[in-house]
């Protein structure tokens, strides 16, 4: 008995230590220390368990010990900061499976229990299931194992609408009934296909908000289950995650003007029809050293990045051109949109680890009211969030959703391979407007050779 | 332990949840993100829980520990991969 309280006891101060932990992440200043403490709180819960008194071997968790944390540690070490979004995607769907096991293991060995707990030991079945493929799937195609397109077959809608019913009334079975094993079974079966039929329509763009709306289901999950094993610390853990993963789809569905419900369920790729030729129009390129001689010239630059930088890894090369301007005396920010790239400030991470200066990544917000006074913008394998259409084509599909103002600054320059249009499948107006220039090209290579241009003119 | 005392819990929680991370700027949420996710492996403590137990059945032990090694997984990969990134955000005076 004191064991056990004493457990709980050490449960209340690791609910602390892993406030701190998010609360230190609202600077990076003190955000690695709060890092630091949020584990601490995790060791000396672990700590706490072991010794709590409900423990009798310890051979088998010793083996899973191991086993994780030699697996986490290699591939925690081993991954780059392109391959964070699968990377994540995968650790949601590793602690989602261990709760639907953990859920699963007190099933069998204690059976349902009361009403409250047959009904959190369903939820946590479910959710935890589709959490788990669901990942799978955000994984394989973050990391491009599986085609990061849409993907839509004839009568998805029904099979969706079939797994959603039947889950539902096998689970008001299972609550009824909560001795049937086989229904719990079969709910987990279902919820595992339902994971997989709800991720596979939603396209490589919209990853930022599946991505999101995982990290709060792995929380809600851990919270379900807490409840179903009675553990104080998994309630508290579990929903501070899921608000966390709530607030993080709310900010990045408000960055692409849309609802959850439109991402999740909206099958956007197939929704839009593609816009005839329609006018023709011609987009005016630039050569590289051209477009070096008006940067030697500007006082001004913002870059902004988009998923591009990431498939070229054109990181270290952009801060490169980046610290060339700067040592010619133009001032260099970068733009950073809320949904650039696969996952919520994905772009952040891979400037920051090109040692790219923190206070120079600018918010959209921050950078829209300056945008007037830039003298070069340069658009870096993004296209639809700076889409100027957003503003004032009212037909257009993403009409409404905010945008960097690249079309206001003085020259835009935009690197791209080719004029294929973005993942909303239209035109961009940017690449036709009078003081906008493509440098057509890998976003690598092209940025590489505007830094030799930097380089032969200090010569 | 009465039901209404942990829904309490839960809803102080979600505030608490909701009033730490509105607060954590957009440059960080990616980490955010990733130490969220390392926190929620504290499902070890229930996996420890379930494997620990006195062993009844093959389909415990296999449940129990893959659950813990799912969930120190999903732990340890979690804090290193945040320690990782947060050790990249350098402002540049403390860099040059």
């Amino acid at each position: 008995m004191s064991m056990e309280f004493l457990a709980n006891f050490v449960y209340i101060l690791s609910s602390v230590l892993f406030a701190f932990g998010l609360k230190f992440l609202g600077s990076p200043v003190t955000a690695r220390w709060g890092n630091i403490l949020s584990a601490l709180g995790m060791l000396l819960a672990v700590v706490a368990t072991l010794v709590s008194g409900h423990i009798v071997s310890f051979q088998w968790i010793l083996i899973g010990i191991i086993v994780g944390a030699t697996l986490g540690a290699l591939v925690a070490l081993k991954a780059a900061m392109t391959q964070m979004p699968q990377m994540i995607a995968l650790l949601h769907g590793c602690g989602a499976l261990a709760s639907v096991f953990v859920a699963w293991s007190a099933y069998h060995v204690h059976g349902a229990g009361d009403l409250t707990n047959t009904i959190t030991l369903y939820l946590s079945i479910v959710i935890g299931g589709l959490t788990f493929t669901g990942s799978g799937i955000a994984w394989g195609k973050l990391s491009e194992n599986l085609p990061g397109k849409p993907i839509l077959f004839a009568g998805q809608r029904l099979v969706n609408m079939g797994l959603i019913v039947s889950i539902f009334i096998l689970g008001v079975f299972f609550i009824l009934n909560p001795a049937q094993y086989h229904l719990f079974l079969t709910i987990l079966v279902l919820s595992l296909f339902f994971g997989i039929f709800l991720i596979i329509p939603i396209g490589g763009a919209d990853m930022p908000v599946v991505i999101s709306v995982l990290n709060s289901y792995s929380g809600v999950v851990a919270c379900t289950t807490g409840f179903v094993i009675h553990n104080t610390l998994l309630i508290v853990v579990g929903s501070i995650v899921g608000a966390n993963g709530m607030i993080l789809s709310i900010i990045m569905c408000k960055a692409m003007n849309r609802s959850i419900t439109n991402v999740l369920f909206g099958g956007f790729g197939a929704v839009i029809q593609r816009q005839g030729p329609g006018e023709k129009r011609q987009a005016k390129s630039i050569s590289v050293e051209d477009a070096f001689l008006i940067l030697e010239n500007a006082k001004s630059v913002v870059i902004i990045p988009g998923y591009g930088l990431a498939v070229a890894q054109a990181q270290y090369a952009v801060r490169e051109l980046g610290e060339f301007l700067e040592k010619n005396g133009c001032d260099v920010k970068y733009a950073i949109h809320p949904v650039a790239g696969r996952m919520p400030g994905h772009m952040n991470v891979l400037l920051a680890e090109a040692n790219v200066s923190y206070d120079q990544l600018m918010e959209m917000d921050a950078i829209n009211p300056l945008m007037d006074n830039v003298d070069v913008a340069i658009v870096i394998g993004a296209n639809d969030v700076v889409n100027p259409a957003a503003r004032h084509d009212k037909s257009s599909p993403i009409y409404g959703m905010p945008i960097i103002n690249a079309d206001k600054a003085k020259t835009v320059f935009v690197i791209k391979r080719s004029m294929a249009t973005g993942f909303a499948g239209i035109e961009n107006d940017l690449f036709y407007d009078d003081n906008c220039r493509m440098i057509f090209g890998d976003a690598k290579q092209t940025v590489q050779a505007l830094v030799a241009e930097f380089k032969t003119s200090q010569h | 332990m009465e039901l209404i005392y942990l829904l309490f819990i839960l809803v102080l929680s979600v505030f608490l949840g909701f009033a730490l991370i509105s607060r954590v700027p957009p440059l960080l949420h990616t980490p955010l993100m990733s130490e969220a996710n390392a926190i929620c492996g504290i499902i070890v403590v229930g996996a420890l829980i379930a494997a620990g137990a006195q062993a009844n059945s093959t389909l415990t032990i296999i449940l129990g520990t893959s659950a813990v090694a799912l969930a120190t997984f999903n732990v340890v990969g979690g804090y290193l991969v945040t320690d990782r990134m947060l050790k990249m955000f350098k402002k540049k005076d403390s860099t040059k």
